[in-house]
């Protein structure tokens, strides 16, 4: 996983709650067995008609949004399916942030390992992000991880909170599973006591 | 010592490193993998150059593409055929055992393991699949993982944890007649919202859980994922110990006996404390049916579908107004007056001995509605078996509805059983989000009784009223 220290983009309003992981990638897209390729699927149904032609009025097609890279939305982002399908679209696509009220914590758990940020603000933040990314052209925030912040261009800011062992795992681009492994005479004896 | 909660018992006894400020190293007794989401995970082991650390404790299951149709016949899909011999080359190598499209106990991944004896009272069992959360009706720590975690577990047998919250949501009272566990799980997720669980584990306690069957729990404990809740559970009495002994994986003779004897002291302990609780009566829960497209947009059967103008905040009323376009449906129709396509019985949710059971007696000696078609699809090979010896095949052939063969099938539509543009299903599965089973596919998410009774009268009926 690349690391994650601070991140400055072009922000993308999508002002929806309740996002699942079934419109974030379909499931006629989980067949591939690799991790990547699945960015241009990202919102299938919402960014294309069914003939395949592009959907002008999908927020992700309008000239003013492409090259975003940081996602404002709605509430509870990612629920229903534990597909990790899900952030590897994201992260495909080229997102790196994820501004919501709150997240489905199967959702956030992937984002992590995979080097998306999932930022928690307020509603009453996540709203004034979303209105400033909608009314102004070209919306860029700061997102720095190690003070746990989110900058607007003015300079105002917002602390978010995070697992203080989620965010080192982040900052450092931490292998999880060589980190478990460190504890295998641990897990060993956890087994031997265990009968297993 | 301290009272503890049966989830935090679990927990405890399963920790290899809990330390401040890390998160916690958790062993993980039973791993369940099916061939949509794990590829990835045992290329990254590949990739690591790393091993599966306990073969014998993961178990391998083909569902979610599978067709329902004759199995002798080749598959046509061919990134499906792709994805399921990729799942075989990896048990393979890995040393995993496989129930293939061609196993005799194949079947869906969550009715397979209690099947199987695989999940027990006080494990902890994981799945790269949300509805993971199935397994807790026995008593154990059961959640969905992603693909990263699947790798996690291969390589470890563990898992890196947060300790969640705990919600007590307690169900008191006699259900009546045609109010199903199905309707139960509705009307949670209808009262608490589809996020109202997040971040919790859901135990289910009182009297009408208490009164439920173990099949009936595993549909409660099913759709914990569909309010957000990390994992749901039951506390094992009984039913429980009975409905596991004599399974392939379970313990035998003496063992079983000290293993009850553990599983004993798994329920809370009275003075335990949650962080959250609820309680509902079951003498007030009537059948539901979903209107909408998430499971929260749920009302009861003898409901009107609601006025987006009525809704209490904006975001409800822009959701409902969205949710209605997508349905097809105007404000205020009641829901009896809903005329349905397609009738799906089968799922995760329900589709077990005991769901096939409760419907055929519906079905039996009626006729699907003309331009109604209803398909079942059990849950696993030995469900459709055991259904087969007890002559429900043709309780439900001879009604007019479609036999299948065992897998997910409509709950998603990865294979070829798909809702065409526009058409409306009442639905045993859990979901009814945008294009879940097919693109503008219209899902009413309903009780086995309840889907069986539309497909006999085209539209949805009060199921209560069949009664004698
Ligand atoms: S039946 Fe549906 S919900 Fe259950 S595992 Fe299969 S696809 Fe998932």
């Amino acid at each position: 996983m690349e690391p994650f220290r601070e991140h400055i983009g072009l922000c993308v309003p999508l002002d929806r709650v309740n996002i699942d992981t079934d419109q974030i990638i379909p499931k006629q897209f989980l067949k591939r067995i690799e991790r990547t390729g699945f960015g241009e699927f990202l919102f299938n149904d919402w960014r294309y008609y069914d003939d395949g032609s592009i959907n002008p009025d999908f927020i992700l097609n309008r000239d003013l949004y492409k090259g975003g890279t940081i996602l404002i939305t709605g509430a509870n982002f990612g629920c229903g399916s534990s597909r990790e399908h899900a952030p590897w679209a994201l992260l495909d696509y080229g997102f790196r942030v994820i501004i919501a009220p709150s997240f489905a914590d199967i959702f956030k758990n992937n984002c992590c390992k995979n080097g998306i940020l999932p930022v928690i603000l307020s509603t009453e933040s996540v709203e004034e992000l979303m209105l400033a990314s909608t009314s102004e052209d070209g919306y860029r925030l700061k997102i720095d991880l190690e003070a746990q912040l989110v900058i607007r261009p003015d300079n105002v800011s917002y602390s978010f909170e995070i697992d203080n062992f989620q965010k080192n795992c982040m900052l450092k681009g931490i292998d999880e599973i060589g980190w478990t492994l460190q504890f295998e005479s641990q897990i060993a004896d956890y087994e031997a006591k265990s009968g297993i | 010592m301290s009272s503890k909660t049966m989830f935090k018992k679990i927990w405890d006894n399963h920790v290899v490193r809990e330390l401040q400020g890390e998160a916690t190293i958790l062993y993980i007794d039973t791993h369940l993998i099916h061939e949509v989401t794990s590829p990835q995970a045992f290329e990254g082991l590949r990739l690591a150059n790393r091993g599966v650390r306990r073969p014998s404790q993961t178990f391998a299951t083909m569902d979610h593409n599978v067709p329902t149709t004759d199995r002798s016949l080749p598959i046509t899909d061919l990134i499906s055929k792709k994805q399921m011999e990729t799942l075989t080359e990896n048990c393979e190598e890995f040393g995993i055992r496989l129930y293939d499209l061609h196993h005799s106990d194949q079947g869906i991944v969550h009715v397979l393991g209690p099947e199987l004896g695989l999940t027990q009272p006080g494990m902890t069992i994981v799945c790269g699949d949300s509805h993971t959360s199935t397994h807790g009706a026995f008593g154990a720590l059961a959640f969905g993982i992603g693909t990263s975690e699947i790798e996690h577990v291969l390589a470890t047998q563990c898992l890196l944890q947060y300790q969640p919250e705990t919600f007590e949501i307690r169900i008191d009272g006699q259900l009546q007649f045609g109010v199903t566990a199905k309707d139960i799980i509705l009307s949670v997720i209808g009262k608490i919202g589809i996020d109202g669980g997040t971040g919790t584990v859901v135990e289910y306690t009182g009297s009408a859980i208490k009164s439920l069957d173990v099949e009936e729990r595993m549909t409660i404990c099913n759709m914990s994922i569909e309010a957000g809740a990390r994992a749901g559970m039951i506390a094992p009495d009984d039913k429980t110990y009975e409905y596991v002994a004599g399974r392939e994986f379970s313990p035998k003779g003496e063992e079983f006996d000290k293993a009850v004897a553990t599983w004993k002291k798994l329920p809370t302990d009275s003075g335990a404390t949650y962080d959250h609780s609820i309680t509902l009566s079951a003498e007030d829960l009537v059948p539901q049916v979903t209107w909408g497209t998430n499971p929260e947009m749920v009302v009861n059967v003898t409901e009107t579908v609601p006025d987006p103008d009525k809704m209490p905040t904006q975001h409800q009323k822009k959701a409902a107004e969205n949710a209605l376009v997508y349905m097809g449906l105007r404000p205020n129709t009641p829901i009896t007056q809903i005329a349905i396509d397609k009738v799906f019985i089968g799922s995760c949710t329900n589709s077990r001995i005991t769901d096939l059971r409760v419907a055929a007696e519906v079905a039996k000696d009626r006729k699907v509605s003309s331009g109604v078609n209803a398909i079942v699809v059990p849950g696993s090979q030995a469900v459709k078996r055991q259904a087969e010896a007890e002559g429900l095949d043709k309780v439900f052939r001879a009604a007019g509805f479609e036999w299948r063969e065992a897998g997910c099938s409509m709950c998603l539509a990865m294979n070829d059983d798909v809702l065409q543009p526009g058409e409306r299903c009442a639905s045993t599965s859990n979901r009814n989000f945008e294009g879940r089973q097919g693109k503008d596919g219209r899902t009413h998410l309903v009780s086995p009784q309840m889907a069986a009774a539309a497909a006999i009268e085209g539209k949805f009926v009060d199921v209560r009223a069949w009664g004698n």
